[in-house]
């Protein structure tokens, strides 16, 4: 105490008081003519890059969309513009459960939209239940979606687990090897990251179960970008199909790898950032045949029109696996609203039962749940088009074996 | 009258949860977590002039420990335990670091974080085949605040005990200067030791406190440097040598930091690195010293 004389003393108190009465002020938004929506998204730090990608776009593209349409309706038909609060969530968990609550609590807003993330999503699913608000969770893989979509009912998860996309991968190849274009040898990289090792411990099982043989299972961790010794190790194996378990660094990395090598495999598979619109340029315009994770049918006029709508908006064209879904869930809560209006407990009801036109097509979930996803896509002529689930409408037939690089 | 501030600041405080708004209480959760932060890394650093860059592996610990534990023990025993590895971690580093000195000393800690996140992440890819951990505790916003406050308390609590106490002279004398310390017989090792192993003891109490807000907890997310970046520049900012001076740093900084999210979201970063340079710079002792210096030259004037 020394130091610290009554002076100084008294001025930090003066301090901590104007900042008392900040916190007890604030900003409280007038919400009788327009309809406020609040997110608190990456746009620094680690998730700005995925959520410059896949989610910010397709919020101002809707936010755009509709108010130029006169704004959101209403079950009276009436039409309220839409206003916009943003916040900077810093990729800190913390920055964002406080983001939440300023946006619940200070700000107040008619709706708030979900971060990107599988982490982040569950980090502010707690705080969306406490406020009541729907939570439209899409940017979030996860095989606990069941258990979560029970524990917080207004919560809804729409990217599936990472089971899902590991025995739709699966079944690609089984089909494939049955009808004798590829032998019964995979190999498989997985990341040491919570992705990967999902990823991984679904394909495990379902590939033994499918009579395949696992000739080379390896992680590498996150951050590793020198992949010449484990891509020749794969190729070494014997292996028909090189299967990675990514994210887009390493999608990428691999794929300037095995094209440096000459490394053809019949199947060439990465996971996130192989649906990405700058992988063909990536791939050196080589990427005809190379499978990742995702997909779209690329041959729905739907589609077509999102694509480009997005595509003038942002400058480029969406990615094509958890884009189309991302502007989806807000179509979904477009209608919802113009159904029952602003009452969040309506509307969690509504985004429950409901049945919505889309871009992805007429949506219905299930317990809360996307399930009618795309676990596979593959390039073809430019398009990144989905071919698993073989036998839902849309699909396109997998070009097996790949053509050279 | 002076020596009944701190009581009457600290029941205000913890009276404050029921008069503020939800985000009023997140706003004073963030800001007594990083007073928290960096009075404790100054408990260590602020005298001994060791900067150390390993507050996010101690925090990021605490956290990762109630993930672990939470489902299998309950809530009170998790955070001794979390106090005890910390402790335990603080006891092993420092016996084989504290002989490093000046930049190798910063390195090492900064590598640290790094060391502990990569060896969880080793750890749950190849033994437990999971990486994710979820934390579902029903402790409440207003809960974890008044815990934080407690532990920002003893904190300064313990501070101001160990400036008084000979073992705050030793430090103090170790900062000025090793040689003429260890002449004086004072027992570095030892003295460090205890002194560092203090610290990151709060600093993992701290990270087990705070990780219920946060549901779902993975390396990446846990370890995040900036935590780490953030406390050494709040404690510099104050004064590290000081009792309030980490206090006195760290709430503008919070604020302004919050501040700039919302009406700044991408200059951030460059503010951030500003503000670094100018702190160093600037007010190289921090804000208190800076106002004294800055009042002895008034004065000096005036006469």
């Amino acid at each position: 105490m020394n130091n610290f004389s009554r002076r100084a003393a008294l001025r930090s108190f003066a301090l901590v008081s104007t900042a008392a009465s900040m916190l007890l002020t604030g900003g409280v938004f007038a919400a009788d003519d327009t309809v406020t929506i609040g997110y608190a998204i990456a746009r620094t730090g680690a998730n700005a890059t995925g959520a410059g990608i896949t989610t910010i776009p397709n919020y101002e593209l809707w936010v755009k969309t509709v108010n130029e349409a006169g704004g959101l309706a209403m079950p009276d038909g009436s039409k309220r513009m839409i206003e916009v609060v943003e916040y900077d969530n810093r990729s800190s968990n913390e920055d964002l459960v406080r983001a939440i609550e300023r946006l619940a609590s200070q700000d107040k807003v008619d709706l708030i939209l979900p971060p990107w993330g599988t982490g982040t999503n569950l980090a502010v699913a707690p705080l969306f239940a406490k406020y009541g608000y729907p939570q439209l969770a899409v940017t979030a893989v996860t095989d606990k979606a069941p258990e979560f979509a029970a524990r917080w009912d207004r919560s809804f998860w729409m990217l599936g687990g990472g089971h899902d996309y590991a025995t739709g991968l699966v079944d690609v190849l089984a089909a494939a090897r049955d009808a004798g274009t590829i032998n019964g040898k995979v190999a498989v990289v997985s990341v040491a990251d919570g992705f990967g090792i999902d990823l991984i411990k679904g394909a495990r099982p379902a590939f033994e179960e499918a009579g395949f043989e696992l000739v080379y299972d390896e992680s590498y961790p996150l951050g590793t970008s020198d992949f010449a010794a484990i891509m020749s190790e794969a190729q070494a194996s014997g292996a028909d199909s090189f299967v990675a378990f990514s994210y887009p660094p390493g999608s990428f990395g691999m794929t300037k790898t095995a094209q440096a090598m000459g490394y053809n495999p019949a199947v060439f598979y990465i996971s996130v950032g192989g649906a990405f619109p700058i992988y063909p340029g990536i791939a050196g315009g080589k990427a005809e045949g190379v499978m990742a994770i995702g997909g779209v049918d690329a041959s729905s006029d739907a589609i077509k029109g999102y694509f480009a709508a997005h595509t003038a908006a942002a400058g480029n064209p969406p990615d094509s696996w958890a884009s189309a879904i991302t502007y989806a869930s807000l179509e979904m809560l477009e209608q919802a609203v113009a159904r029952v209006g602003l009452d969040h407990a309506a509307l969690a009801g509504e985004l429950s039962t409901g049945t919505f036109e889309t871009v992805i097509g007429a949506v219905k979930l299930e317990d809360n749940q996307l399930r009618d996803l795309w676990t596979v896509g593959q390039w073809q002529d430019g398009s990144f088009r989905a071919v698993s689930p073989a036998d839902r409408a849309g699909a396109s037939d997998p070009i097996i074996p790949k053509p050279e690089w | 009258m002076r020596r009944y501030l701190p009581i009457v600041g600290f029941l205000v405080f913890a009276a404050a949860p029921f008069a503020v708004s939800d985000y009023g209480l997140g706003l004073l959760i963030g800001a007594v977590t990083y007073v928290t932060l960096a009075s404790a890394w100054a408990l260590f650093s602020g005298h001994t002039r060791y900067i150390s860059l390993a507050t996010v592996a101690f925090y990021g610990t605490g956290a990762y420990v109630v993930a672990v534990l939470n489902e299998t023990l309950p809530y009170g025993l998790v955070l001794i335990i979390a106090a005890l590895i910390g402790a335990l971690m603080a006891l092993l580093v420092g016996l084989s670091t504290l002989r490093l000195a000046g930049v190798y000393f910063v390195i090492f800690t900064f590598g640290l974080a790094e060391l502990v996140r990569q060896l969880i992440t080793w750890y749950e890819v190849n033994v437990t085949g999971t990486l994710g951990r979820y934390i579902f505790l029903d402790v409440t916003a207003r809960e974890i605040y008044w815990q934080m406050l407690a532990l920002a308390a003893v904190t300064i609590g313990l501070t101001a005990f160990i400036h008084r106490h000979r073992l705050g002279l030793a430090l103090r004398v170790i900062g000025d200067d090793e040689v003429v310390a260890a002449h004086a017989g004072i027992p570095l090792a030892r003295t460090k030791l205890l002194a560092f192993v203090a610290s990151a003891t709060i600093l993992t109490l701290a990270g087990a406190i705070a990780s219920p807000r946060w549901v779902y907890v993975e390396p990446a997310i846990v370890f995040n440097s900036t935590v780490s970046f953030l406390t050494v520049i709040m404690a510099l900012l104050g004064g590290a040598n000081r009792l309030w001076g980490p206090a006195l740093g760290a709430v503008p900084l919070f604020f302004a930091f919050e501040y700039l999210s919302v009406n700044l979201p991408n200059t951030y970063p460059i503010v951030l690195g500003l503000l670094f340079i100018a702190v160093v710079f600037v007010l190289p002792d921090g804000v208190l010293a800076g106002i004294e210096k800055l009042r002895a030259r008034w004065k000096r004037g005036a006469a």
